[in-house]
């Protein structure tokens, strides 16, 4: 009896103290409306030192401002998890926010999720895609709901790399576009725990399509591709082979962030031919240069009239640009507006021309 | 005492035949091998035409979604119910500053458990700050707790339902088996499909989760009241709720404390996943600092999620400790005081929340107070990666060839069906007939998605991995139900492991042990032991002290105390400590497949990570559920039969000793 009486005791204490909360911030109406605040909390994710920098206040005052004047309104900008990506992102939004007078809710998701974004209104840009013709066919091509709004300009390279104290150590290694065999008097120094009699290949991310189990078919190396399965077991495995100066063989990429930490040399195989990679179990060549890393926005906002839509189509840049941004941001530890900032103040040109 | 050590004496003449079947059974295996290896093996396809048929299912459910009834009059309102479940408590969260907000959490403490622990939870809360993650913290903190109050309004009542009967127990465990060891990476592209990109869905990931410990936990609770403490309850004229209520919920309170705990351990490790379908917080910052390879910013956010795991669980210990010793014998005096400490609790509380709402205090903590910890963790770690690499590599070659490789040829190049017909007879000598018709199931099934070869190399790991993780929980929880202070120690250190993403520690594992299969197995191990410990101590101690002073009294050792007395009768969590262990490893298979060890946990990722692929991970993750059929039949069933040797004896030890001994 007793202890129903001091839980009932206590469901009284704990349902007045929730009173005194809620009366409390009825009072205290200075911080807002609940939708006004779940927007700062928004803003305030996308970059984790908004509000250290001290932009997150000016900026949600801005947006605010723009939400009832300006012709721009929210865009939803998916973030992807690469640091090139966020360097994109970082720049985009700046501008959107300050210039365009935009809210930018960034929202961190996979890739492939990205795109389903498109049709539920929940994503209204990406800014960097890697491929993905499968995902373009349906939302693209098919579906209608999204529309491919040009290259973002870096070029993409893929490709196998390998430390460049390796190649320089075995320059002959650089000859594999003339005689891929040469590849197989060094599966020994390449050989792993996962490779067992074979030379190590090691593969990363699964986002990124790779061929190479049919081109070491193909040129008949001696070799077995094992996947790290994320591009941080990758870059980590590649950083500290090279730390512990040890050789290793990778499927690699460029641009990223990382070439700016390491130094990796690209090892040419036979070039594209037409026809060269016809079947995917015997490919008898080298990845063909990859520069189609587009952008892609949601048909609303391409009908809307928003300025965004301009700027997003206009945003183009190199692999310089973006390997700038992304080494402050993952180098210097930058939050992504300050990097955005401090390359915007040095090249004032470039950005100009985006500009609707 | 007699009665106790005889029965036991005898199961184990028992169980070594078995193992002498065993060893021939394996014998027989390896001989079989050396003539047909290499023969009807199955080699892995990635254009499997039930791949591209599942990509069918998918792409179905993508073109209805916005008519189909099931979506428009449930699914959308669930996910809309959630989504302004989570907005409001957003909203609240954000009026009351995080002055406000410490407070507020700091007097719960201060009123359900006691000064020390709201000390701490004011500790920690300034810790997120301190770490320039307050708001991360925050936004995960909203989540978890909707994640873990639907988890609980649901699985608590489920739990008692299955602890009160056997056959909705029976009807309910496969779905769970499927819940847990399902990968989450597999369903998160469908599950994104059917409520959308965000963090309603991101609840329901973690919801599915972490529901399964909250009801297998209670259910175990409830099971274990003594027969006879119900039975008395029975024939003093009680109802049936009256039993629940007076005489099973009381006597499980402990072990739905732990309930409590492992669903919110359970939920908090659902954070970084979460994260790539939109959820914000700490996932968030976890996802970007992997992608720039900084562990001390990884270790930062991990560690706001061990914190975090410590607030809530603190603050829910109080509900598994018997609360007559705290309010039931209070005099006058000490009821006038705790009126006294309740009232100036919820003053001090109400007048700075109030002061903070009026005064210009932000919603988030100040910015420019905050202490540097991931400089020195990074410190530490390029120290571990450039000194102790030369002994991890040999460690990890003389493993993988000594111990993995033998294991995954024997699996891998042996006929399929041989493979199969092993295992049915390993089934059968240690579970009986059901358990070896299961088993081949299981393995025809996994032959049937057409995933064989990449099964088999799971199927090693899984099962070097669950080895592991059984002798070291085993080891572990013993040591630490038999002494309080070793339970002390290692019971901060498993929430820790069981809560700190394990991309966190897994960085260096690559840097020391490379992109390997060895880096994955690590993995598993340390994300599944905590459970086991947590479960084996839970059982251990709740072996009636009469007992153990008896067999003592008889003059039996400690080991013998402990494998003749505290093991056999601890059975029922030891069993529920092997299947979360089978369902744990299971679980990392999919990590392990991001940091090298390939297989099928590669081939779920590949599936979320391409449109094409979905079909192939999808398959995958339905093998994954299969392995862990094969493994938890296997040893659930060897549970059940050791103790159907000596059932009737055991029990009625067991079961008058509980209740001799309970309070």
């Amino acid at each position: 009896m007793s202890l129903r009486g001091n839980i009932s005791g206590r469901l009284a204490v704990g349902l007045a103290a929730t009173a005194i909360v809620f009366s409390a911030c009825s009072s205290g109406g200075a911080s807002g409306s609940p939708a006004a605040s779940t927007a700062a909390v928004a803003s305030a994710s996308s970059a984790a030192g908004a509000s250290a920098s001290g932009a997150a206040p000016a900026s949600a005052a801005a947006s605010t401002a723009a939400k009832s004047l300006g012709p721009c309104g929210t865009v939803n900008i998916a973030e992807n998890a690469w640091v090139g990506y966020q360097a994109d992102a970082a720049v985009v939004a700046y501008l959107l926010q300050n210039k365009l007078g935009c809210t930018v809710v960034k929202k961190t998701i996979d890739e492939t999720i990205s795109w389903q974004g498109f049709p539920t209104g929940q994503v209204d840009a990406i800014l960097e895609v890697w491929g993905h013709k499968d995902l373009y066919a349906k939302y693209v091509t098919m579906d209608k709901t999204a529309v491919d709004v040009g290259p973002n300009g870096a070029q993409g390279v893929i490709g196998w790399f390998v430390p460049k104290s390796f190649a320089d150590a075995h320059p002959d290694i650089l000859t594999a576009d003339k005689n891929p065999a040469i590849l197989n008097t060094y599966a020994d120094q390449f050989k792993t725990s996962e490779s067992g009699d074979k030379g190590q290949l090691l593969d990363g991310d699964p986002t990124f399509v790779t061929e190479d189990a049919g081109i070491i078919a193909g040129l008949g190396l001696n070799y077995k591709v094992v996947f790290s399965g994320s591009e941080a077991a990758s870059n980590k495995a590649i950083k500290a082979a090279i730390d512990q100066n040890k050789p290793i063989l990778a499927y690699y990429y460029t641009p990223n962030w990382f070439s700016t930490k390491v130094d990796l040399v690209h090892i040419p195989l036979p070039p594209a031919t037409p026809g060269c990679d016809t079947d995917p179990h015997k490919i008898t060549c080298d990845y063909p240069p990859y520069d189609a890393l587009y952008k892609v926005v949601s048909s609303k906002l391409a009908t809307n009239g928003s300025p965004a839509f301009d700027l997003i189509k206009n945003f183009k840049w190199t692999n310089e640009d973006q390997n700038t941004v992304a080494a402050y941001i993952a180098n210097d530890n930058m939050t992504d507006d300050q990097a955005a900032q401090k390359w915007l103040d040095a090249n004032p040109t470039k950005w100009a021309a985006w500009m609707p | 005492m007699t009665t106790a050590s005889i029965p036991f004496g005898r199961r184990l003449d028992i169980r070594l035949s078995r193992t002498r079947r065993f060893a021939l059974l394996i014998g027989l295996w390896v001989v079989l091998f050396a003539f047909f290896h290499g023969r009807l093996t199955l080699v892995h396809s990635d254009d499997a035409p039930l791949f591209q048929a599942l990509n069918g299912v998918r792409d179905w459910v993508d073109a209805n979604r916005t008519t189909l009834p099931l979506f428009v009059y449930v699914l959308d309102p669930i996910r809309d119910g959630i989504g302004l479940l989570i907005d409001a408590l957003t909203a609240a969260f954000a009026m009351v500053s995080w002055l406000g907000l410490t407070t507020i959490f700091g007097a719960i403490g201060v009123l359900f458990v006691g000064w020390r622990t709201a000390a701490l939870v004011v500790a920690c809360f300034v810790a997120f700050g301190l770490l320039s993650l307050w708001d991360q913290a925050i936004q995960t903190l909203i989540l978890i707790l909707v994640a873990v109050v639907l988890s609980l309004a649901i699985g608590l009542p489920l739990g008692i339902l299955a602890g009160r009967s056997d056959r909705f127990l029976r009807l309910v465990t496969p779905i769970l088996d499927v819940m847990q060891i399902m990968p989450t990476f597999a369903y998160l592209s469908p599950l994104t499909l059917i409520f959308l990109i965000g963090p309603p869905a991101a609840t329901i990931a973690t919801l599915i989760y972490a529901l399964p410990p909250a009801i297998r936990i209670t259910a175990l609770g409830i099971r274990g009241v003594s027969a006879e403490a119900v039975e008395a309850a029975d024939s003093l004229g009680s109802t049936s709720l009256q039993v629940l209520r007076k005489v099973q919920l009381p006597m499980a309170r402990s072990t739905i404390g732990l309930a409590v705990n492992q669903t919110i351990m359970m939920a908090l490790s659902m954070v970084v996943i979460t994260a790539l379908i939109n959820a914000p917080g700490l996932g968030e910052s976890i996802i970007h600092a992997l992608a720039k390879l900084n562990l001390g910013q990884t270790f930062d956010a991990g560690l706001a999620i061990v914190l975090l795991a410590m607030v809530l669980d603190r603050l829910t210990a109080s509900a598994s400790r018997e609360p007559d010793r705290r309010h039931g014998g209070m005099d006058a005096a000490a009821l006038a005081r705790r009126r006294i400490l309740v009232a100036g609790t919820v003053l001090v509380t109400a007048v700075v929340v109030i002061g903070a709402a009026l005064l210009p205090i932000p919603q988030t903590f100040p910015a420019d107070i905050k202490v540097d910890v991931a400089s020195p963790i990074n410190a530490i770690g390029d120290w571990i990666e450039a000194n102790l690499y030369v002994v991890t590599v040999a460690i990890k070659d003389l493993f993988s060839q000594w111990i993995l490789d033998p294991l995954q040829t024997l699996l891998t190049n042996s006929p399929w069906p041989l493979v199969i017909a092993v295992a049915a007879a390993i089934a059968w000598i240690v579970s009986g007939r059901r358990a070896a018709i299961a088993s081949a199931i299981a393995l025809l099934l996994v032959v049937a998605l057409q995933l064989w070869e990449h099964s088999m190399e799971t199927l090693a790991l899984v099962i070097i991995s669950l080895a592991l993780t059984m002798v070291i929980g085993l080891a572990l929880g013993v040591t630490a139900a038999r002494s309080d202070l070793f339970a002390r120690i290692v019971r901060p250190i498993n929430d820790a492991a069981q809560t700190m993403p394990a991309f966190v520690y897994l960085l260096p594992a690559v840097a020391l042990f490379g992109a390997t299969r060895f880096t994955g197995i690590l993995a598993a191990v340390i994300y599944a032991v905590p459970a086991v410990v947590r479960l084996v101590e839970d059982g251990v101690r709740g072996v009636s002290p009469t007992v153990i002073e008896a067999a003592t009294a008889a003059g039996s050792s400690r080991l013998q105390v402990i494998f003749k007395v505290q093991l056999p009768m601890a059975r029922r969590s030891l069993l529920l400590a092997t299947n979360q262990g089978v369902v744990l490893v299971l679980a990392m298979v999919v990590v392990a497949g991001l940091v090298g060890a390939g297989a099928l946990g590669y081939d779920v990722v590949a599936g979320f990570s391409q449109f094409t692929d979905f079909g192939k991970g999808m398959a995958a993750a339905v093998s994954i559920v299969l392995l862990g059929v094969l493994l938890d039949r296997i040893t659930q069933g060897a549970g059940a039969r050791t103790a159907a040797a000596s059932a009737a004896r055991t029990a009625r030890a067991f079961f008058s000793a509980r209740a001799v001994g309970a309070p």
